[in-house]
């Protein structure tokens, strides 16, 4: 059975789009620029109403809540979005497991006021008292943190604050946070737009590395016809119909 | 009413004349509120002097169907300020409902309450007591309703690749909003809280200088300021924690989509 089967999708922008991805493949999917292929990854992510059917190892979408179905078909955007100060705060709570109802996420601009900082597990230097980095980021393993060295970054990246990043480490680090989900499908809307060529190399890496090891499907929106020669198994366009 | 200075007519046009010479200053600058301004001014005189008669009237009639008709027209007017104070209100009749339901169950609970189990005037509706009382709880509830509810969808509008990126990570609608939502409480509060904290130091609220001038005194105007103080805390705050769950619910649908298409604007 298919990794991904999608029926009759229609965005606001187009479709009916009808294609499967199967386990550890990975489709590029090219077109003009405005012809809907952000809007067709973010009507598969769920976030925008569609008409369609779309099943992920043969359970229908609507058969799990959304915030499920999220968490295993991963949307990566092409600009990438952080809400906290502090880098680290926004991979807290990504680990199923690791995720706490109770913990209160920090406020846009505000991370560690008042009282809710005691109970934040992570916080930016300039706020924290010296405390142990491993106990702090104890729901990031082993193999997480080999994940972020493929990427370029050291350990400390946790502490980094986002405002401090450049658009290209933004990039990276969204693939990286989309990871720690441990997705089943990757849906990645120009993941290395913003990359210098070594930078591209590594993301492309990372992300065939993971997909090998967990047999996850890719949809991988690129303009670049060099690397969908490198990345993908097969390749679609959209094309406009007048 | 012992002894209060009668303002005729020529003495209020007096004062008005400030209003006017402010228009006349705002025109010079092009600010572009001159008109407002004297045509709210304008509202202010027809409005509260067609009340000064209905008060007239009910206070001499007391039947609870006509306060009743009057608690309505407040809280219609009330909620209808809410919607228009927002700058991207909920469309359809969402913006005026969240309003008028979320002040219909703070402020008329709070007034109802003060006037049965506080107060206990004969009879309980008793219309000298009731409808400053609910005027008052009502205005301030709608300043605390708007402010929030303004700070909420603004909020939403500028965040929105934020959210959507941590709705995209798995997070629910509640978790996605929570501290925008959080925020936009607090931003309602502000008001409450400081004037609490300024009462008696810095300002004489408006109520208290009202029973002063009329010849109370000051001790018991103190004791009904304190009173009302406390019915908006409660009544501005459950409102504003009613109102902005409400909206920030209505945000999001049973798929946990953000749903800015039911913002106006």
């Amino acid at each position: 059975m298919s990794r991904l089967i999608i029926e009759g999708l229609r965005t606001v922008c187009g479709g009916p789009f009808s294609f499967a991805v199967e386990r550890g493949e990975c489709v590029a999917l090219s077109g003009p620029s405005g012809c809907g292929k952000t809007l067709l990854l973010r009507a598969l992510a769920d976030l925008d109403l569609a008409e369609g059917a779309v099943f992920l190892d043969g359970t229908d979408r609507n058969e799990m809540p959304a915030p499920q179905w999220r968490r295993q078909v991963g949307w990566l955007s092409a600009e990438s979005s952080w809400w906290a100060d502090c880098v680290g705060d926004h991979f807290r709570g990504q680990r199923s497991g690791a995720r706490s109802q109770k913990e209160p996420t920090p406020a846009y601009g505000h991370p560690s006021e008042g009282g809710d900082s005691r109970s934040l597990p992570l916080r930016c230097p300039a706020f924290a008292e010296p405390s142990s980095p491993g106990a702090r980021f104890a729901f990031i393993r082993g193999s997480d943190f080999q994940c972020l060295e493929k990427l370029g970054f050291q350990r400390d990246v946790l502490e980094w604050r986002v405002d401090r990043l450049s658009t290209g480490e933004k990039q990276r680090l969204a693939l990286f946070r989309l990871l720690l989900n441990e997705p089943k499908v990757l849906l990645l809307d120009e993941p290395t737009a913003a990359l210098d060529a070594s930078n591209v190399w590594k993301v492309e890496e990372v992300i065939a590395e993971y997909r090998k090891s967990t047999g996850a499907a890719v949809v991988w929106v690129s303009h670049n016809p060099e690397q969908i020669a490198r990345a993908a198994d097969r390749h679609l366009q959209l094309w406009e119909v007048a | 009413m012992s002894g209060i200075i009668q303002l005729s007519p020529f003495e209020l046009s007096l004062a008005a004349l400030l209003v006017i010479a402010l228009a006349v200053v705002c025109r010079r600058l092009r600010l572009g509120v001159g008109g407002k301004l004297l045509w709210n001014a304008t509202r202010t005189v027809i409005q509260l002097s067609l009340i000064g008669f209905v008060l007239k009237a009910l206070f001499a009639s007391s039947s609870p169907f006509w306060v009743a008709l009057m608690a309505l027209v407040m809280l219609l007017g009330a909620g209808r300020e809410v919607r228009a104070r927002q700058k991207n209100p909920l469309r359809g009749g969402w913006g005026f409902g969240v309003g008028l339901s979320s002040m219909f169950v703070s402020s008329f609970a709070v007034v109802v309450l003060a006037l049965t189990v506080v107060v206990g005037p004969e009879p309980w509706y008793a219309p000298r007591y009731a409808i400053p009382l609910l005027g008052m709880l009502l205005g301030n509830t709608m300043n605390g309703l708007s402010l929030s509810l303004n700070h909420l969808t603004q909020n939403v509008r500028q965040n929105r690749a934020a959210i959507e990126t941590r709705l995209a990570l798995g997070q629910t609608q509640s978790e996605a909003i929570d501290d925008i939502r959080r925020e936009s409480v607090r931003t309602g509060l502000i008001p409450i809280i400081n004037s609490m904290a300024a009462a008696g130091l810095v300002s004489l609220p408006g109520m208290m200088t009202g029973q002063i001038l009329a010849g109370n005194q000051p001790l018991d105007a103190v004791k009904y300021q304190i009173l009302i103080m406390f019915l908006i805390a409660g009544g501005t705050g459950f409102g504003t924690l009613a109102a902005v769950w409400m909206t920030s619910h209505r945000l999001f649908d049973d798929r946990h989509r953000l749903r800015m298409d039911r913002l106006k604007g």
